[in-house]
């Protein structure tokens, strides 16, 4: 499943198997298909052995027999060749350029890069491989780090570098590298009680420059919105490795919910990979409705958008215990939200000295 | 002393038709300066058409309107009609109540005669000015040139100037024609209810006129005749005797010149013979050789109680003069084709009808589609006897009759499936009658009889089912199109990769083919020849499933220009009304069958598109054509549930892009 040392072979088996699979159908007179595991809310399973959520038994069939399969299945074929080619030629693209690559493709192009991202992602659930094994990786991360951390990165030149995450970087910290396998970075040690993973730039900067790392002894990590994969499977290096609690301090809406639900129980997107990316234990000390109100925290309206995504939440497993379903439903009651920011309304240090300490404490990190 | 009576009696004067009018000027459609315009307009201009069609001339009418100040516009309107004699000058323009077709029972534009007098009238009140009058009539070299204005009080014409001229237009004699210039209160507007829309509209149902129209800001607009044909002229006919009312029948009996009752109904009357005559007189106690005049209140009550209790031969329907419908589609075509719709639904033409003793028909098109707009209610042209409605639509029997359908199921959007519907499309009615039942006496609206309202509606469903079908066969093409591109682009190169990557020879497709398609394909067209004036009609019938199939294909065509010899394969039935059967025996896979049909005499683009059906076969398994309509009282198939399948993959991935 990881990327090992040779894990070029069996990566470009499973492709051909893929093909060969096509193929097979074809001389044998049948309308091509391929099976896949259903990715959506519905089809995602609590794993209890893991304690992650995994996509369950439930299928679907893309078929050369509407358009929309029919084309999918001669994407597959394309993007199969073109892996194939990267494999044997040594090379590697970034998800953005295989999408570029694809206007070479007449009638089989992509429409989007979200099309070629998903169907990347299709090929990793078939083969069970990652899509660093076909030699595609991400455009960009940088999601930052700040704390006392020591590392070890492997860089371009193929040196060695050592780097404390604190005093070794600038202001704004140490970025993640789009690979974070222990053949690139190389966890070394640390003197901090807990991670703490921040969904905006803007409280991870104010976190800074409260001393917040050094004051209550963390690493603070930037999500950038959504977390990346990189983003994710540091967290959880860190957490699995250092045994560092992890808490994720977010806005407060819906969308923020599932930040944290991708960081602690895995995403719906990526439920293939997620014993590979979630922190099962992660703690969510972000806004909650029950915060808005006890803090009397200034709000924006929910949209109408925010109100479909709550509602969708109400239904998604993932969600379904007694903190979320009373704080979504508060929420989509009181149809307020607040960021993260709002905390600003008793000064600057507020959130450092008082609303932090106080959820920390709650959930048993301090 | 005079007594109370006698001095009431003295106040009292008789208030005479002008006056009346005056007072009322909202009964002629006079209610505001916007639409005083268009309403003056339109009385000039059907009287107009109506001069033309009388004397058998394709008209050419072209109308000017110019700006005098804020509030008054100066309009002309000019014809090569006939012309009118000088001595009738006065009566025609300056009379209300006046013209010749007021005592006449037939369909024409005009029917009370109030019109174009009402007109100079309400110039007159709210300008001050006289109205001027040009006529040439063709015996005569020199035109007439008057300007009259209304005695009120006395509803007689004043002339206020008397010429004569020698009338030239762009250098030539004028043959014939009339004239007629007057200032108005008025405010001009734009848009939907505007000069251009009326003309637009009246251009429509008359393809045999040449309209011209100059704005006040001179620019010049020209609806040339998309034909050479005039429309039959409407034939005068007397009077039904079903639907009269008592007054009318005093009236006539009073000026009848025949001396015996039984002499009178059997000739004032339409469709009153000898014995139904008698008939009446028996029934009514009144005897056959009674003087009209003698007859007593008491004894016409009588006279009309016993007509609604025989049986009298329906009115004739021949007075009627439909636009028709080849016309009603050039009409169409030619004012609307700028917009290029996509589709002209056949029109359609109903048989003629009577309601109280009033012969009336129903003609309809709709036009869908191209540069229509599409998010915006449905245009409705609503068409008396010619004349475009343009005021009170609501409170009309066509747009009562067009909301009480259910458009949704032919296509258009609409809002719960009844009120007005949305889409790019035009609906256009056109009522016909000797005597229009109209809301009021300004004929803005038709009044919702029952009896007209559902001729309406079968215009209407049969004009909207071909919308519908011509829509599903888009969209059925549309459906097979992604098919054929499945199966001819995708599916290749699915193999020609695969077997590329594994570097074995490239598979076979046509067995998956097969299953892929899966249908029986129906595919139809038209061509015309333009020498031989034949349209001929084919359908092609391809099996390409992987069984053998049995159907009938059904055309739906004109019986009248349909050339039966023509019809191959042998039919197994053809029918009066015009339904051609044939039935498909064992259609072996990938085999094909041609039918086709000839239309004798047509022109361009009146026939342009099949009906099509099937039966006798699952409907799900043809693409290209509709089941039969249930209403054509054939058993069809029962439609088979859908195979379950397992979930699309790619249909249930929408959730993904959230996180």
């Amino acid at each position: 499943m990881k990327n090992e040392d040779k894990p070029t072979p069996l990566a470009l088996e499973k492709l051909t198997e893929i093909a060969d699979s096509i193929y097979k159908q074809l001389e044998g007179g049948d309308i091509p298909k391929m099976s896949l595991p259903l990715r959506t809310k519905g089809n995602i399973k609590f794993d209890n052995r893991s304690n992650v959520w995994k996509y369950g038994r439930a299928t679907g069939i893309r078929s050369a027999k509407k358009a929309v399969g029919a084309y999918m299945l001669l994407r597959t074929m394309h993007m199969l060749e073109f892996i194939g080619e990267m494999i044997g030629n040594l090379k590697s693209s970034t998800l953005r350029e295989m999408y570029y690559i694809s206007e070479g493709w007449g009638k089989a192009k992509f429409n989007s890069q979200d099309e070629s991202d998903k169907l990347a992602e299709d090929l990793e659930i078939i083969t069970k491989c990652l899509r660093e094994d076909f030699k595609l990786r991400p455009e960009e991360d940088g999601a930052r780090v700040i704390g006392n951390l020591t590392i070890e990165e492997t860089d371009r030149k193929g040196k060695k570098k050592r780097i404390n995450c604190r005093d070794d970087v600038g202001d704004s910290g140490y970025s993640i590298p789009y690979n974070v396998e222990s053949d690139k970075v190389r966890l070394l040690s640390n003197d901090a009680d807990f991670i703490i993973a921040i969904e905006t730039g803007g409280m991870f900067d104010r976190l800074v420059e409260n001393g917040f790392d050094e004051d209550f002894r963390s690493v603070l990590v930037h999500l950038k919105g959504q977390p990346a994969r990189s983003t994710r499977r540091f967290i959880k290096r860190l957490n699995e490795e250092l045994k560092l609690p992890v808490v994720t301090f977010t806005d407060g809406d819906p969308w923020s919910f599932r930040i944290h639900a991708s960081v602690a129980y895995g995403a719906i997107k990526t439920a293939h990979i997620s014993e590979y990316l979630a922190t099962p234990t992660a703690e969510f000390i972000g806004i909650t409705a029950s915060d808005i109100l006890n803090y009397d925290l200034p709000t924006d309206k929910l949209s109408d958008v925010d109100i479909k995504a709550l509602e969708a939440e109400l239904t998604d497993p993932r969600f379904r215990d007694a903190f979320w379903k009373t704080e979504i439903e508060t929420m989509l009651e009181t149809k307020k939200k607040a960021e993260q920011q709002a905390l600003a309304k008793y000064g600057l240090d507020f959130v450092t000295d008082t609303y932090l300490p106080e959820k920390l404490t709650q959930a048993g990190i301090i | 002393m005079a007594t109370i009576a006698e001095e009431l009696a003295r106040k009292q004067r008789e208030i005479s038709v002008s006056e009346f009018f005056e007072r009322n000027r909202q009964i002629l459609g006079f209610d505001s300066t916007v639409k005083a315009l268009i309403v003056a307009i339109k009385e000039a201009v059907d009287n107009s058409l109506d001069a033309c069609e009388e004397a058998s001339v394709l008209p050419e009418i072209s109308v000017t309107i110019s700006k005098v100040d804020q509030n008054e516009y100066r309009v002309s309107v000019r014809d090569n009609g006939p012309g009118v004699v000088r001595a009738q000058m006065p009566n025609v323009f300056g009379r209300l109540l006046y013209g010749s077709r007021f005592h006449a029972i037939r369909q024409s534009r005009g029917q009370q005669g109030i019109g174009i007098s009402a007109v100079v009238m309400y110039s007159q009140i709210t300008t001050g000015k006289a109205t001027r009058i040009r006529s040439k009539i063709a015996e005569s070299d020199v035109s007439n040139d008057i300007e009259l204005t209304i005695d009120t009080k006395k509803n007689r014409p004043s002339v206020v100037k008397d010429d004569h001229f020698i009338w030239e237009e762009g250098g030539k004699r004028v043959d014939h024609g009339t004239l007629i210039e007057f200032s108005l209160a008025a405010r001009y507007v734009t848009g939907r209810q505007s000069v251009m829309e009326y003309l637009r509209s009246t251009a429509v149902v008359n393809p045999h006129a040449t309209i011209s129209y100059t704005d006040p800001e001179g620019r010049t607009y020209t609806f040339q005749r998309a034909t050479e044909t005039l429309p039959p002229k409407a034939v005068e006919v007397k009077p039904h005797p079903y639907g009269l009312e008592i007054g009318t029948l005093i009236n006539m009996l009073a000026y009848t010149q025949e001396k015996k009752l039984s002499l009178f109904l059997r000739n004032e009357f339409s469709r009153i013979s000898d014995r139904v005559a008698k008939e009446i007189c028996e029934k009514a106690m009144v005897s056959a050789d009674r003087r009209p005049k003698d007859v007593s209140l008491q004894q016409a009550k009588a006279i009309l109680d016993a007509i609604g209790g025989t049986k009298i031969m329906a009115p004739q329907t021949d007075c009627l003069s439909p636009i028709g419908e080849s016309l009603i589609k050039r009409g169409l075509k030619n004012v609307l084709g700028s917009l290029r719709p996509e589709f002209y639904a056949q029109p359609v033409t109903r048989p003629p009808s009577v309601y109280s003793g009033n012969p009336y028909q129903v003609e309809a098109g709709v036009v869908y589609g191209g540069e229509l707009a599409s998010d915006q209610p449905v245009a409705i042209m609503r068409y008396a006897n010619r004349v475009p409605l343009l005021y009170q639509q609501g409170a009309c029997a066509i747009t009562q009759a067009i909301s009480s359908i259910d458009w949704r199921r032919y296509g258009l959007e609409q809002r719960g499936g009844t009120g007005i519907p949305y889409g790019p499309a035009v609906i256009l009615v056109h009522v016909l009658s000797t005597k229009l039942p109209f809301t009021s006496e300004s004929k803005e609206a038709i009044a919702p009889i029952p009896q007209i309202m559902e001729e309406i509606d079968l215009a209407l469903r049969a004009c909207a089912r071909n919308l519908k079908s011509h829509l599903n066969k888009k969209e059925t093409k549309s459906k097979a199109a992604v098919k054929f591109d499945i199966v001819t682009e995708i599916l290749p190169k699915i193999a020609e990769k695969s077997s590329k990557i594994l570097q074995r020879p490239v598979p076979d497709i046509s067995r998956t083919i097969t299953k892929i398609m899966n249908v029986v394909f129906i595919e139809d067209g038209v061509d015309y020849d333009a020498k031989k004036k034949v349209a001929k009609a084919s359908v092609r019938v391809r099996n390409y499933t992987s069984r053998k199939q049995e159907l009938k294909v059904h055309a739906l065509v004109p019986p009248a220009e349909l050339d039966r010899g023509s019809i191959y394969p042998e039919p197994e039935e053809v029918s009066e009304d015009g339904k051609i059967m044939w039935n498909l025996k064992k259609l072996q896979p990938l085999e094909v069958v041609e039918c086709t049909f000839s239309l004798k005499s047509m022109e361009r683009d009146d026939y342009s598109e099949n009906e099509v059906y099937i039966s006798d076969i699952n409907p799900a398994t043809v693409i290209g054509a509709d089941p039969l309509p249930g209403d054509w009282g054939i058993k069809t198939f029962e439609l088979e549930e859908a195979e379950v399948e397992e979930a699309d993959y790619d249909e249930e991935e929408s959730e993904l892009s959230e996180e």
